[in-house]
């Protein structure tokens, strides 16, 4: 169990970047056998942080100590020589190689100058022992397993390296529910040998599982330091917001609404091997969540009603006229807009500007003949800089420079500004702070009073009960129901996911 | 199956297909003869080819080759006609072959320049200097010379390894050694799968592209005194579009052109499925010897097909097995 003395200590740590003080006197301490978590908004300094601990990152100021001793790594791999091990949510090994070699990469066992395999098998399969992964052959190919599998591997070959502290950077988000479970064990057991754990998470329902102690940043300072047991989740939300949040602010206040006359309507509308035949309606002023777990079609059925992919059954009428959406360019002419999910991907264009980016959707719809003029596009971009509140020192920096949520705002103003009768957003809160999260659903509210059709597919049930009229849940690429009314509470709509899960899988969501 | 090991068993079904095919027409392609022959005449291609597997192993490109074993050809004749000794000529020219390979990856290293341009202009600069010594093709006439082709081992039934076959399974021998008995090896596989984390893992980068590139070219100063050996003349046009067709070995030979995935046994049976296309058009005597050429593309266009079906089928079962082991699952809290 954790004793006192730290193993790992920060001491004031600093540190700015170009307008942006992204540390500010951080103090921290991490006792060996310990799990602590380390907590906050996007752009609260848990990265900065983290690279400045692995050396990424130098320091303005302040002082790391590791058993009592600073210490000033150079780099990722000068931290692991101190005893500092990282695994980052995007696994960083090698896919292309077999188990063995990736967990003795970079310090292959040799005899006489050749590569010992065989001590290199022996070493892997102890250590895969060691983890509960017995049954992985240390000469199959790393990328054949699991994400699960690899991030084990990943936490092996970081322990066996460092041996101190460990770092996961997120390692859960592309976890699923058992997945998380085994990951979690071998974290009990990291921990019962003494090693210092670091978790950095979203997730809250997985720091009471498995962390001793919580650290909240925000705007890179330290907000508190607090041992989980004496926590509760709505003062941990609380820490990391800075302000209290009630149930009320989230709970939209949903004016009664004469059922408006539907902008868009979709019978039989499906795709084989992609999405489920579906009916849906889309009514003026009026917010259509989309909800259903990971891989239920949610995603699939945006992009069909945008024309990313062409239904292949049923019609589409808009405006009382049956039309054929057989690509976004379709799509964007009857007035929809999208914001895809994947937002760097898939949606900004990170070198061009602010004002590049939000005025792209624009010109595409007006033709490159017909190009925007400088002054136009600058009263534009200033406009919903402005409007929706986009942090940025001017529209000529280059987006990619923005925060995760400023990123999401700029592209909502991109298709808001071809004013658009019927916007798709696809997880428009996913991987942004809290504070820009609320900002977002409050802007989702202020465009359906403005009269605008929406539909909103997102994975936090909480955020589509604030705003939803109505909840489609998805189930195996097929609608499987639709809740409205005073049905649509997280209750209600976790209920009807996992009632289907229950009866396939035999389990509940948690 | 394992992903890995099935590009190397498709070609070695395709060499013995092929092999089959042409000894039930001419029987007498079952022969040593040929098949030290086949040893002998792909020497040169062979030996390039297989620093070319650990370039492409590591996700890079080396387009200068053809022109390093003109260049080395060329050196080799003006310099042996000017009185140098062949011995002392190959080491000095293997000695300034594997230095340019050295800066070529120092520039692609450091300069961060994709290895596809820097190789570029390195087959330009070696191409030109060829011309610059001679334009003419200038034969070599020297006693060691005589000596060296000469030399051959007898193999039951007739057929004769020469020492420049010889060298060239050596090459192959000591090119498996290297890639997967050595951390160099690891370190060029490591970092054709993803450079980022290669370094992350403490690959040494700079070293190990360095290394790449100098035993690139190295090995076609090599090939350039093998092929040297073969002509007995530089000149400064031969071995135009080798680098194409050693390209074309490694791919056929089941190496990815995105790197990470391949081997060198591979390679040499690309090596020897060209070969033996240009063996059979030889046999029958009629065909125009473009057809080695046209049955090379429609091979290589085939394993491009067959690699990204390969890559496809391993992400669809990557797929499978997560579906099959449990439902991601929704987080309400967020």
């Amino acid at each position: 169990m954790a004793s006192d003395a730290p193993l790992l200590g920060l001491y004031g740590l600093t540190k700015t970047f170009p307008g942006v003080k992204a540390l500010d006197g951080v103090d921290f301490s991490l006792k060996a056998g310990e799990v602590h978590a380390l907590l906050g908004e996007n752009g609260a300094g848990k990265s900065t942080l983290i690279k400045v601990l692995t050396g990424v990152h130098s320091r303005d100021g302040g002082e790391i100590r590791l058993d009592g001793v600073p210490i000033h790594p150079r780099d990722a791999a000068d931290a692991q020589r101190h005893g500092i091990g990282t695994v980052y949510q995007e696994v960083n090994l090698l896919p292309n190689l077999t188990v063995a070699e990736n967990l003795s990469m970079g310090r292959e066992p040799t005899r006489f100058g050749f590569t010992d395999r065989r001590a290199m098998r022996r070493h892997a399969a102890a250590l895969l022992g060691a983890y509960g992964l017995g049954s992985v052959d240390p000469e199959s190919t790393l990328g054949e397993h699991s994400v699960a599998v690899q991030q084990i591997v990943a936490i092996a070959r970081a322990v066996d390296l460092s041996g101190k502290v460990l770092i996961l950077d997120e390692p859960t988000a592309s976890l699923d529910a058992s997945e998380v479970r085994v990951l979690f064990d071998v974290v009990r057991s990291l921990k019962a040998r003494g090693i210092g754990i670091i978790f950095v998470t979203h997730f809250l329902d997985q720091v009471f599982a498995i962390a001793d102690r919580a650290t909240v940043l925000r705007n890179g300072r330290l907000v508190g330091t607090r041992a989980t047991a004496d926590l509760d989740r709505l003062s941990l939300v609380e820490m990391m917001l800075g302000r209290e949040l009630k149930d009320e602010t989230l709970k939209r206040h949903r004016t009664q609404r004469a059922a408006a006359e539907p902008f868009a309507t979709f019978e039989g509308y499906g795709r084989r091997a992609y999405v489920q035949p579906f009916d849906l309606a889309i009514r003026p002023g009026e917010v259509v969540g989309v909800a259903g777990l990971l891989g239920s079609g949610r995603t699939e059925t945006a992009k069909l009603i945008f024309g990313v992919k062409e239904a292949d059954s049923g019609r589409a009428i808009v405006d009382g006229k049956p039309v054929r959406i057989a690509s976004p360019r379709t799509a964007a002419a009857l007035g929809f807009g999208f914001c895809p999910e994947d937002r760097k991907t898939e949606g900004i264009v990170g070198d061009l500007s602010v004002r590049e980016n939000i005025i792209l959707a624009l010109q595409a719809r007006r033709g490159w003949l017909k190009p925007l003029s400088g002054p136009e596009t600058r009263a534009i971009a200033d406009k919903f800089v402005k409007l929706l509140d986009i942090r940025t020192t001017d529209a000529e920096k280059p987006i990619r420079l923005l925060s995760g949520g400023n990123q999401q705002k700029a592209l909502l103003a991109r298709w808001l500004a071809t004013e658009p009768r019927f916007l798709i957003l696809d997880e428009p809160t996913r991987g942004i702070d809290v504070g820009a999260h609320a900002e977002i659903i409050r802007l989702i509210e202020r465009l359906c009073d403005d009269g605008l059709a929406l539909l909103v597919v997102s994975s936090e049930i909480e955020e589509i009960v604030a705003y939803a009229d109505r909840v489609v849940v998805m189930r195996d690429r097929t609608q499987t129901g639709v809740i409205e009314g005073d049905g649509v509470t997280v209750e209600g709509i976790v209920r009807a996911i996992a009632a289907e899960h229950a009866a396939r899988h035999g389990e509940v969501a948690s | 199956m394992n992903p890995r090991t099935l590009p190397l068993l498709a070609t070695l079904g395709v060499f013995l297909l092929a092999y089959a095919l042409c000894a039930l027409q001419f029987p007498a392609m079952l022969s040593t003869r040929v098949v030290a022959n086949l040893l002998t005449d792909n020497a040169f291609l062979g030996i390039v080819a297989v620093g070319m597997t650990f370039v492409i192993l590591s996700g890079g490109i080396d387009l200068s080759v053809g022109s390093v074993i003109a260049f080395t050809g060329v050196f080799l004749a003006v310099t042996i006609r000017a009185g140098l000794d062949p011995v002392a000529g190959f080491i000095l020219v293997l000695a300034i072959t594997t230095a340019f390979g050295a800066v070529m990856g120092a520039m692609i290293h450091y300069l961060e320049t994709p290895p596809f341009i820097v190789t570029l202009a390195g087959m330009f600069l070696a191409r030109g200097v060829c011309f610059l010594m001679t334009t003419d093709s200038i034969p070599i006439d020297h006693p060691v010379y005589d000596t060296l082709t000469g030399l051959s081992w007898r193999i039951p039934s007739g057929g004769r390894l020469s020492l420049i076959g010889g060298v060239m399974v050596l090459v192959f021998i000591a090119g498996i050694v290297l890639a997967h008995r050595t951390r160099f090896g690891t370190a060029v596989y490591g970092l054709g799968g993803n450079r980022t984390s290669a370094e992350l893992m403490g690959v040494p980068v700079a070293r190990t592209t360095i290394l790449i590139y100098a035993l690139s070219s190295g090995l076609a100063g090599l090939a350039g005194i093998v092929f040297s050996l073969y002509t007995s003349a530089g000149y400064s046009l031969a071995a135009t579009g080798v680098e194409l067709d050693t390209i074309a070995a490694v791919v056929i030979g089941g190496t990815l052109l995105t790197g990470g995935v391949g081997t060198v046994a591979g390679t040499f049976l690309g090596v020897m499925i060209q070969g033996l296309i240009q063996t059979y058009v030889i046999f029958d005597g009629t065909l125009s010897s473009w057809w080695t050429k046209i049955v090379i593309g429609g091979l290589l266009f085939a394993f491009i097909v067959f690699q990204r079906g390969l890559v496809h089928m391993a992400a669809r079962r990557r797929e499978a097995a997560r579906l099959a082991t449990g439902m991601p699952v929704v987080s309400p809290a967020g």
